[in-house]
């Protein structure tokens, strides 16, 4: 599940000659041809391990109605979210992780999604493949548009360039695109919106209740999030392959030493701009659900903080692994799902076992890190993974892993 | 037998801000040959060098390689034509296994600048494998192919650096003072790695400070002074030049 | 012709803003190395020390006086500002002219948040990718404005500029010409600004120790090699640079009532500024902020924006973008500097 293979699965073959006087070693055969018998040759990824990894986490994604109901988060409204953030930071992944490329804009990409979503709701049909579709398809559009731009530049001025976009689509929703987006009040599905291709096939456009559906089944709750669920899992079968694709590994050439891979003979600037294109067609997939499940549309979604949230889903759980994202999304919309609702009421019972006097002053301390302060306990949490892990969960995970290995030997 | 000229710098210029780093160049690499370009510091050698690879445009003059000329040309196009480059300081890819860092080249050299190759795994390209894992061999790193290049002794990654360009069989090395800032040991075994890929009969232009590895490995010197040539020759005559040994101040070492 | 004047000291005063943090922005990049997505913050904590003090300048004392009544017959509030009890005239002057007091003290205090920044927290950041600095800072940006937000709530609060400095004036004398009225205020700060920007200039231009900085900014490894602390003196400049944003924040109050969000704002664009001006030119980021200011108040103009709607949100990221294509380094950059 990350991203180099493991060593301890490779047996080797000591060669006779494998030390330095092979430097010395008398080599007149014919230059550099191939030689007659392939050297023995073990898999770098053994093909095994990617599908028993991919099942697991389908199950997983699949069960967390059932392994969610200790943590209180098994209700389909959380477990969307979780799935929708999830294939966004996964996407977003795919371009930071992999290339190093930070961008602060990916929430102008989510945006589009939606409202490319909620227009096709309104437009052509309820169904959600072709909002899906047109989610993507516009979403995809708009980051190559601004990824060609930004990616004639790199490193810092590449997140800057970016952060303006971002900001730039921002301030447009709300004020000249107004008649597209509807501004502040958000794009909502009505009941009698034109849709088209139902009234071709119902005979008729109106509904009484106006949800996004598939083929008849109403996507809310469990059967939208099992909807999400199984875009989640293609998402992260499509991130899976391309980690391990030659493709994968010119972007990691990319994010390790993009000048050599210009020398050895890469253009590199189209490997990039393939990556972010992909990556804001997984956030256009994630705003394209987020449409779904809540079929309204609100430019406060394109907002640099959203873009920003996802950055930090991606560090939290380890940039450039395969889970990490999705395990940095769960845990901030957990957290931000309870830490959210804590208010002094609340607190007051959880800390019900402290004596009368020092609970004012214990509440007192904790109240600002929770419920509106949720943000604060973010950024907290953002800065220390940053200064002392900055692998993510992932990261840590493996160092305890190594601890106990090492325990194990000794 | 007119010797085959794989690299012709012609009456080129360059000047930065008024500063004249190159002066009517005029420098024939013959194929098969290995070409050294000395001179003292700011003599415009690392210019010369970033104008064949496409790093610099020069102001006039064009450098030809092959019947192509390549003035203007991006780095990965002119690597793409057959010029590999060695860096003063070893550039490699940390991140990537040994094995990785040569078989991207190799990928480069296969498919191009440009192939999306998304879906198929790395382990199937068998072919890249195998000639990436014959190249580490043969330069001695093998055993180490798994490990994390930033683990590298500075040696071996100079070694690593190597067979990334020899995996591409390239027409032309081009090395940028290739022994800097080694050890005497090092400094011997990179020359007796470049004998033995000159046995092979590729054409190499090393930029170089050490007169020990120029004298063991050069076939022909140019010697670079102030943005010009000032002599050209074999090592021993170059040695013996009086100009030369003026620009140096005091002779070779 | 005074619509145009009028548009243009509009637009300065904006761009002093954008010109002193820009100017902090390139002073931590082109000396530490740095980028710092935390200075809108100190651009932000520099406008909360003015509230503050304006606050706590005017904390009343509120005792009952039986002999007045309230239309409801309980006894009225009689408040008296703890300033005026005290010190009488001298404590309503105070009063009046709290940003002036807020002014004084966000020097040292900034200074020192600066400076506890740099070595608590910045400097572990210097050897590591820009990336990561953008990262923390950006996580350290969040969490001060999380706690203004705790601290002040999450509306705007309004501080008055002193009485004196209320009004308008009309400054079209100076150009000979009638009718153009200008609040004294925005004056203010604009000679604020320049002031300001001019003693960053001449200390770093006519100090030995600025001297050193600006060497340090062009090549650090030789400074070092000649035994001099270059440590030491960029967690000075680091502090110079959070004093320079503070006092940016703690004068535009009057103009603009600050909330916890202004610091990001603020910053986006003076990013903006500084990649604009070029990363790395102190005469650029100046240049730029004052230019993207007066660029962004023409912008606003209703017959542009009858012709371009919404133009004036967006004309800063507009030509941001055509600056990174065209010239990637900047109005005043150098060459060579961080170009892609």
């Amino acid at each position: 599940m990350d991203s180099t293979p493991d060593k301890t699965m490779m047996t080797e073959n000591r060669s006779p000659a494998a030390d330095t006087s092979a430097f010395t070693r008398e080599n007149t055969d014919t230059p550099s041809r191939l030689p007659p018998q392939a050297p023995q040759m073990e898999p770098l990824w053994p093909a095994n391990r990617d599908v028993i990894m991919t099942v697991l986490f389908a199950v997983a994604v699949f069960a967390m109605p059932i392994w969610l109901q200790p943590f209180g988060a098994a209700y389909p409204d959380l477990m969307q979210r979780f799935v929708i953030f999830g294939i966004f930071a996964i996407g977003f992944n795919i371009l930071f992780g992999l290339t190093g490329y930070l961008s602060f804009g990916h929430a102008a990409f989510l945006g589009v999604g939606s409202y490319a979503a909620v227009w096709s709701f309104k437009l052509f049909s309820l169904n959600i493949i072709p909002a899906l579709a047109m989610a993507i398809f516009f979403a995809g559009i708009l980051s190559l548009a601004i990824g060609y731009i930004s990616l004639r530049r790199s490193g810092i001025y590449f997140s800057i360039l970016t952060l303006a976009f971002a900001q730039m689509c921002y301030n447009l929703a709300y004020s000249v695109l107004t008649p597209i987006t509807n501004g502040e009040t958000g794009l909502r599905v009505l009941r009698d919106d034109p849709r088209i291709i139902d009234a071709a096939i119902y005979g008729t456009n109106e509904v009484a209740v106006p949800r996004a559906d598939f083929f008849g089944i109403t996507m809310t709750g469990n059967a939208g999030f099992y909807a999400c669920a199984v875009c989640l899992v293609i998402a992260f079968i499509i991130a899976l392959r391309i980690s391990r694709s030659p493709f994968g590994m010119m972007l990691r050439g990319i994010k390790s030493n993009q000048v050599r891979m210009n020398y050895i003979g890469f253009n590199t600037r189209p490997y990039t701009l393939v990556a972010f294109v992909i990556s804001g067609m997984f956030a256009g997939l994630a705003g394209g659900l987020l449409a779904m499940v809540d079929p309204l549309a609100g430019a406060e979604r394109m907002q640099w903080t959203a873009s920003g949230e996802v950055v930090l889903m991606t560090i939290l759980g380890g940039a450039g692994t395969l889970i990490g994202p999705f395990l940095g999304a769960v845990i901030i919309k957990y957290f931000e799902n309870i830490f959210s609702a804590l208010g002094d009421t609340t607190l007051m019972n959880v800390f019900s076992f402290v004596p009368e006097g020092a609970r004012d002053f214990v509440v007192a301390i904790v109240s600002p890190f929770v419920g509106e302060g949720w943000h604060l306990t973010l950024g907290i949490m953002f800065v220390l993974v940053v200064c002392f892990l900055p692998g993510g969960l992932i990261e840590g995970f493996r160092r305890i892993g190594r601890m106990f290995r090492a325990k194990k030997e000794s | 037998m007119v010797a085959n000229r794989v690299l012709h710098v012609a009456d080129v210029q360059k000047s930065f801000a008024g500063l004249k780093a190159l002066t009517d160049i005029d420098l024939e690499i013959e194929e098969g040959k290995t070409h050294a370009i000395i001179g003292p510091n700011g003599a415009g050698k690392s210019t010369l060098l970033n104008v064949c690879v496409g790093r610099l445009a020069p102001d006039r003059g064009a450098v030809v390689f092959d019947g192509d000329v390549i003035t203007g040309k991006t780095p990965y196009q002119i690597n793409q034509l057959g010029i590999a480059r060695v860096f003063q300081t070893p550039e490699i890819f940390a991140d990537l296994t040994v094995l990785q860092n040569v078989m991207a080249p190799a990928f480069a050299k296969r498919d191009g600048q440009l192939r999306l190759n998304m879906w198929s795994g790395l382990d199937s390209a068998k072919d890249i494998r195998a000639e990436a894992e014959h190249t580490l061999a043969d330069l001695g790193l093998a055993e180490k192919r798994h490990e994390d290049a930033s683990a590298l002794s500075r040696g071996d990654k100079r070694r690593l650096e190597l067979a990334m360009c020899l995996v591409q069989h390239p027409k032309l090395l081009l090395l940028d003072e290739p022994t800097a800032g080694m050890s005497r040991l090092d400094t011997n075994r990179t020359i007796d790695l470049l004998k033995r890929i000159k046995e092979r009969g590729m054409t190499k232009v090393i930029i170089e400070h050490d007169m020990h590895v120029v004298f063991s490995l050069a076939d022909k010197v140019s010697v670079l002074a102030q943005g010009k040539i000032i002599a050209e020759g074999t090592p021993d005559e170059v040695r013996a030049n009086p100009k030369v040994q003026e620009a140096y101040l005091g002779g070779a070492h | 012709m005074d619509a145009i004047i009028l548009q243009i000291l509009n637009g300065l005063d904006k761009g002093g803003a954008y010109a002193l943090i820009a100017l902090g922005l390139t002073l931590t990049f082109g000396t530490l190395g740095v980028v710092n997505f935390a200075h809108g913050a100190l651009f932000m904590l520099g406008a909360f020390t003015s509230v503050l003090v304006s606050q706590a300048l005017r904390l009343e004392s509120v005792t009952l006086d039986p002999t007045k009544t309230t239309p409801w017959g309980t006894p009225m509030e009689v408040r008296v500002p703890y300033m005026e009890a005290w010190f009488g005239d001298f404590g309503t002057l105070m009063m009046d002219y709290s940003i002036v007091v807020a002014v004084i003290l966000v020097i040292p205090t900034m200074l020192l948040f600066g400076v506890l920044m740099e070595r608590g927290l910045i400097r572990y950041f210097y050897k590591r990718t820009h990336a990561e600095q953008i990262l923390v800072t950006f996580g350290l940006a969040i969490v001060l404005g999380e706690i203004i937000k705790a601290t002040f709530g999450a509306n705007p609060i309004p501080v008055s500029a002193p009485e004196a400095l209320r009004g308008s004036t009309d400054i079209g004398a100076l150009f000979g010409m009638e009718g153009i009225t200008y609040p004294w205020w925005r004056l203010v700060y604009l000679l604020s600004s320049v002031v300001i920007i001019g003693s960053v200039f001449a200390f770093l231009n006519l100090t030995t120790y600025g001297m050193v900085v600006r060497a340090g900014m062009a090549d650090r490894e030789t400074v070092q090699l000649l035994g001099i602390n270059i440590g030491k003196r960029f967690t000075i400049v680091f502090g110079i640079a959070a004093v320079v944003a503070g006092l940016a924040g703690a004068l535009y109050v009057p103009i603009l009532p600050p909330n916890y969000n202004i610091g990001m704002d603020f910053l986006v664009l003076s990013f903006v500024v500084v990649v604009v001006g070029g990363m790395g030119s102190l005469p650029g980021a100046v240049v730029a902020g004052f230019l993207l200011g007066v660029l962004q108040s023409f912008a606003s103009l209703t017959e542009v924006k009858d012709i371009f709607p919404g133009i004036d949100q967006i004309i800063i990221y507009l030509v941001a973008v055509v600056v990174l294509l065209a010239r990637p380094r900047g109005l005043l950059g150098r060459k060579g500097v961080m170009e892609a």
